[in-house]
């Protein structure tokens, strides 16, 4: 065979809704074996649409699906045996104990009920919930919701495992376990595929991602190659003393938001260091400072709008010949000369 | 799927599916008994002996098979479009759907759970109507073949009803405006041979009027049809519904976008 095993390969996947909403306008992407990868997009951008399509709830348009080199076509039984969907939406009977809602998950796959009941154990237990298997699932909270439909997920021990916005509504100490959890499982070979509102989760957790945007894959790269496309930060500093007035600060790029708060933007070779000597020198002193945005989500951000400027007509500049620090910065215009790769 | 998977898929629905009537069974297995003894508390006691034989037996125990019937009827097919439509509304299907049991596991599973509805009912009505009738069994394996040909066949009807609901209404109106009119005119409470000719030819056209004849040679040793023919329909009816639902499943009508 050519090439490695592909986890997941998608070639020119279309789907169009009865209605005519074209969700999904032909996208390629290869997922490889044991990755963690980020499937990342606005709203409605097609990510649920290309998930559904992959586990079987969703008819595609046309294009071809393979899953560890089996088409989802010609050999659906297989694909689906080595799948394990969360779904977004909450897709359980909420009348049935959530222990049995399990063993049954398994029943459909073929694993015999004790057999079923152990790794019901194993899983409910592992996500904190074994306590909870004799009441109906309608009786969890939300967080516990979705961590049933992870356990859920798991119960036939799948080699690839979709998660779509697994920890949407989840409090941040129990998504901090979650993300545990996920890369304990990724540890142990498992693929994974997570999509997410939450930037700074991709960041942590995946080592690829693809960026999907009106059913096109606008970004398709390793999370390390994009992040050092970035080459600018922001921080905001919250100043001792508030300021009417900025000294003269040649050199640096430097804003005064509100009379206490200042902005600062430096690129990666420059680091904050000359900002500090000339607050310094100036005796402005800083009581604390914050990143202004996560990493990825300003570079998110920046894709974005240069899809939308691509699509919109008549637009002058060519976004590739933009510098890419411009790119980034969400409708300010008064940056710095930062140089980009874009 | 290997065989003993499959299996184990089969049976995790088909036990998922009792457990689910069984559970609820005051609106599932009660209702039916206390509708049935009332009617033969009405007809057969009460009118009944105004009515006198039928057939050559007394009323009462000329209309057990039909009621009998009725209720396999309407449970196997009540059981099958709420649990398929339910399961559909709640997206639970969506637990099957992305499993590796094939269409016609899926399918199977339902069906059965239909019929162990079906067959449960019918048996508890017909313990019932010993209480005020005595149905005598003239062929036992007959009587359980049309129990579970019928509760099948109606299962199917529910089936094909749920993957095209799309509401509870939808779940309702072929029950009320399809099925209880063919099975009032089933010949549940009359032989056809009361009706003119053209009634006649017209009942022919009946599936329910087959089931419950075959129904009533097997208890009574009765029947208006040829039992061979009365069958023979029965099977066609239930292939031709299998295909459909298969068709409907593998195309995703219903529950998938
Ligand atoms: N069942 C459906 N029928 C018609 N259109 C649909 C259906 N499901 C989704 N769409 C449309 O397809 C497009 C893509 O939706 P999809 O759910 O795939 O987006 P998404 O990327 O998952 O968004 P989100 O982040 O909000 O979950 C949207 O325009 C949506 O309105
Ligand atoms: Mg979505």
């Amino acid at each position: 065979m050519a090439g490695p095993l592909h986890a997941l390969s998608l070639k020119n996947l279309k789907k169009t809704y009865a209605g005519g909403v074209e969700a999904l306008k032909g996208i390629s992407l290869d997922v490889a074996e044991g990755d963690f990868f980020a499937l990342l997009g606005p709203n409605g951008a097609g990510k649920s649409t290309a998930i559904g399509i992959i586990s079987s709830l969703v008819n595609k348009t046309s294009g071809d699906v393979t899953v560890f080199g089996r088409s989802l076509e010609r050999e659906p039984e297989a694909v689906k045996r080595c799948l394990g969907l969360v779904p977004q939406e909450f897709n359980f009977n909420p009348f049935e104990p959530i222990g049995e809602i399990l063993v049954n998950q398994a029943g459909y796959h073929g694993i015999p009920r004790r057999e079923a009941w152990q790794r019901a154990e194993q899983y409910l237990n592992q996500l904190e919930l074994w306590d909870k298997r004799r009441q109906p699932a309608r009786r969890l909270s939300g967080g516990m919701k979705r961590r049933l439909m992870i356990a859920r997920a798991l119960v036939h021990r799948p080699r690839l495992l979709i998660l779509d916005e697994p920890t949407a509504g989840v409090d941040i100490e129990i998504r901090r376990s979650m993300w545990e959890f996920i890369r304990g499982i990724n540890r142990e070979g498992v693929t994974i595929i997570l999509t997410t509102h939450y930037l700074e989760e991709a960041e942590s957790l995946c080592r690829n991602l693809a960026i999907i945007n009106q059913g096109e894959i606008i970004e398709n790269s390793s999370m390390r190659e994009l992040l050092t496309r970035l080459h600018s930060e922001s921080f905001v500093l919250n100043l001792k003393r508030p300021l009417d007035q900025l000294p003269p600060h040649e050199g640096l790029w430097l804003k005064l938001s509100e009379p206490g708060l200042l902005e600062v933007c430096v690129n990666q070779e420059q680091g904050l260091n000359p900002v500090f000597d000339y607050l310094n020198r100036n005796h402005i002193e800083v009581a604390s400072l914050r990143n202004k945005q996560n990493r990825l989500e300003q570079l998110f951000i920046g894709l974005l709008q240069r899809d939308r400027e691509e699509m919109a007509p008549g637009r002058a500049i060519s976004p590739s010949s933009r510098p890419m620090g411009q790119l980034l910065q969400e409708g300010e215009g008064e940056q710095p000369r930062l140089q980009g790769d874009g | 799927m290997s065989v003993s998977t499959t299996w184990i898929a089969y049976r995790t629905i088909v036990t998922k599916e009792i457990l689910r009537f069984a559970r609820i069974w005051m609106q599932t297995v009660l209702p039916p008994v206390i509708t049935t003894t009332l009617y033969f508390i009405i007809f057969g006691r009460l009118i009944g002996s105004r009515i006198g034989p039928m057939g050559g037996v007394d009323y009462i125990n000329y209309i057990v098979p039909g009621l009998v019937l009725m209720a396999v009827i309407t449970n196997s097919y009540a059981n099958v479009v709420s649990s398929f439509y339910q399961a559909k509304f709640q997206h639970h299907i969506e637990e099957l759907l992305v499993s590796p049991a094939p269409n016609w596991v899926i399918l199977a599973g339902f069906i059965s759970g239909g019929v162990a509805r079906g067959v449960t009912v019918g048996s508890v009505v017909l313990a019932v109507s010993c209480v005020f009738a005595e149905p005598h069994l003239h062929s036992i394996p007959l009587t359980l073949l049309v129990f579970v040909l019928t509760s099948a066949l109606f299962a199917l009807g529910g089936f094909i009803n749920a993957v095209y609901a799309n509401s509870f209404d939808d779940i309702t109106i072929i029950p009320n405006f399809v099925l209880t009119p063919l099975t009032y005119l089933g010949g549940v409470f009359y032989s056809i041979d009361l009706l003119s000719p053209f009634w006649q030819q017209l009942s022919l056209f009946n599936p329910i009027l087959y089931m419950v004849n075959a129904f009533r040679y097997g208890l009574l040793g009765l029947s208006d049809i040829p039992v061979g023919i009365a069958l023979a329909m029965t099977l066609i009816f239930i292939t031709a519904l299998t295909l459909v639902s298969l068709r409907l499943l593998s195309k995703g009508v219903g529950v998938k976008t």
